[in-house]
């Protein structure tokens, strides 16, 4: 790294993934080219990056979506002013249950084909079956704010399944969800790569379905940033920015996967075999059984405008935390929400490099049903497409409406 | 109330670190401490103990969980907060600077938590320092051994006294502004990949 870095930065990580696009600009030289000396940080939990990024050991994290929202609103223990102005890319995670779940899944018409629809039905009427007299079924997220745990939830409501009466949802660290799973403590989850690929390695579990179906092209995890630092340290953010944009692209390109895997299975990192980290990158998923399925746009780092922080993703994800009741729906916070991911950084940051840049900061996700280019400063884009499996369209204009008619539907299921 | 009223749960896995806040806290007159070293079924355990302050090493990988579940809250009779008051920033660094962090319940007053916070932070560091001298003692150990190899492997090839094959080393580490130790190792290395001694 060069002595005369012009600017420092540290940045605290998990070890997932999809923290790929910040470690590759840290160790492949990104960030240096831009003048950065970039200090990465693992840490154990979530709750440790929102503390240190609260107290100021960090500038910026790796984050999930949500979290930034939840501190900025306040729902966390120690809660600080977070911003997003860059995100770290689209999909990645799945739904993985315990192979005695799937038999009782497959015995109701699911099949090994990862449709959410099939096999959200097949899992309601496993649950129903099951006598009132049995504990009911426990699954696992990471944490409550999430895109695991909103995904989850929105897949089994769909499907008519009440996640707070019909099944129990309990937080597990991500390294911990195979051994869970295989000691019977919980019966499914929903984690980030490459811990579903590794319980059906270990033969105890299943994949049964995955969030790029769930709802395509959809949010995952974040670059967080301590909204002081970004407003005192602008020249610093921006040059970030821009080295994590050339990151992301370099994650992308299919001739990097090699490399990519080999960097993120040394133990400073993920500390799992390359082979694992095969799935993520190919969007070739083994389901378990021996059944395997190629499954578009699984996670992308880069592609579909996967680091434009939407604020349409950070409101679809304030409507979630208000269907399940983790805050009230009031115009202060509604406002928080549409000011904590930041569009306008992201693009002034990359004007300089002349490459594409959606004009809107907000879509109607839902809207686009097959990848579309759209209009857009410099070069050509393509988005989407970004549905929900079961139809439903989330336009960031009408948030009041769309979170009465979910708790209508809530009441009628 | 007094001091010795507060109940009071310490989640370790560090079972000597863990102890070590235990007799700190037993020290203080706190009567009613518990001490976890395993998250499985703590849920269960939560309930039964019904902890005002809970103290938690940041190392731990199921801070997630644990959060969740005091702010769920079916374990815990009323919400929980972490630290005592959010305002206390210097509190708050000195104890993410030390690895911990604690949890109480609502309601509690300010004068009583702090104590307990002030001690578990002054016990974590007092652990790291007593962790760091440990490793510093093991690689001070380590380097000695080394440094012994390569004084040998001097006295051997070059026919030097032990106090001549320590000067060259101590000179080439000077030269190189390095620490003798790398360069003890560097040669132990090159004489392993030469071959071995005769008598090694």
């Amino acid at each position: 790294m060069s002595m005369a870095a012009a600017h420092q930065i540290t940045a605290g990580f998990m070890p997932l993934f999809d923290s790929a696009v910040l470690v590759v600009a840290g160790e492949m030289g990104f960030a240096a080219r831009e003048g950065i000396e970039l200090k990465l940080h693992r840490e154990t939990s979530w709750a440790n990056i929102r503390d240190r990024i609260a107290i100021g050991h960090f500038d910026v994290a790796h984050m999930l979506g949500p979290m930034p929202l939840a501190c900025s609103l306040g729902l966390t223990p120690l809660a600080s002013e977070t911003i997003v102005p860059f995100s770290l890319g689209l999909g990645g995670n799945c739904v993985t249950v315990s192979n005695a779940v799937w038999e009782g899944m497959a015995a109701h018409g699911a099949a090994p084909d990862l449709d959410p629809a099939r096999a959200g039905a097949a899992l309601g009427a496993l649950i129903r079956e099951r006598t009132a007299s049995r504990e009911p079924l426990r699954f696992a997220v990471v944490h409550p704010h999430s895109g695991h745990n909103y995904e989850l939830r929105y897949w089994l409501a769909a499907c008519g399944i009440d996640p707070d009466r019909d099944i129990e949802i309990v937080i597990v660290p991500p390294p911990f969800m195979a051994d869970a799973l295989a000691a019977g403590r919980i019966d499914g989850y929903c984690v980030g790569e490459p811990w579903n690929s590794a319980a059906v390695a270990a033969g105890t579990g299943r994949i049964v379905t995955v969030k790029a179906l769930l709802w395509r092209n959809s949010p995952e995890k974040v670059i967080g940033a301590r909204r002081a630092w970004a407003e005192e340290n602008p020249d610093a953010l921006a040059a970030l920015l821009r080295a994590l944009h050339h990151s992301a692209r370099w994650c992308q390109d299919p001739a990097n996967r090699g490399e990519l895997a080999e960097l993120m299975a040394r133990p400073a990192f993920l500390g799992q075999s390359e082979a694992i980290q095969m799935p993520i990158l190919t969007g070739l998923l083994q389901l378990g059984g021996g059944v395997e399925r190629r499954v578009e746009d699984f996670f992308l780092p880069f592609d579909k405008a996967a680091n434009f922080p939407w604020k349409s993703h950070a409101l679809w994800f304030y409507t979630q935390m208000v269907r399940w009741r983790q805050l009230p729906h009031t115009p202060q916070n509604l406002a928080i929400a549409r000011d904590c991911y930041r569009p306008d950084l992201y693009r002034s940051a990359l004007k300089p490099l002349g490459v594409a840049l959606p004009g809107a900061n907000a879509k109607v996700e839902g809207a686009l049903k097959i990848a579309t280019p759209v209009g857009s400063a410099g070069a050509s884009l393509v988005l989407g497409p970004d549905g929900f499996f079961d139809g439903q369209i989330f336009d960031p204009d009408k948030v009041d409406a769309y979170i009465t008619d979910q708790k209508s539907a809530r009441k009628s299921v | 109330m007094t001091a010795g009223s507060l109940t009071i749960l310490v989640i370790d896995d560090n079972r000597i670190r863990a102890s070590i806040i235990e007799a700190g806290l037993r020290d203080a007159g706190h009567r009613h401490v518990t001490v976890i070293h395993d998250v499985a079924g703590i849920a269960r355990r939560i309930a039964e103990i019904e902890p005002d302050v809970i103290v938690i090493d940041l190392e731990n990988p199921n801070r997630d969980m644990l959060e969740n579940m005091f702010q769920l809250s079916r374990a815990v009779k009323r919400p929980i907060a972490m630290f005592v008051d959010r305002a206390d920033q210097a509190s708050i660094e000195a104890a993410v600077d030390a690895g911990v962090s604690a949890y109480v319940v609502d309601g509690l007053k300010k004068e009583r938590i702090k104590p307990i916070l002030d001690m578990a932070i002054s016990r974590f560091n007092a652990f790291s320092r007593m962790a760091r001298e440990l490793e510093e003692a093991r690689s001070e150990l380590e380097n000695r051994k080394v440094i012994d190899r390569a004084k040998g492997i001097l006295m051997k090839s070059r026919g030097l006294s032990e106090e001549a094959a320590y000067a060259l080393l101590r000179k080439t580490a000077m030269n190189q502004n390095r620490k003798i130790a790398e360069i003890a190792q560097s040669l132990v290395t090159a004489a392993g990949l030469l071959g071995p001694l005769e008598g090694e």
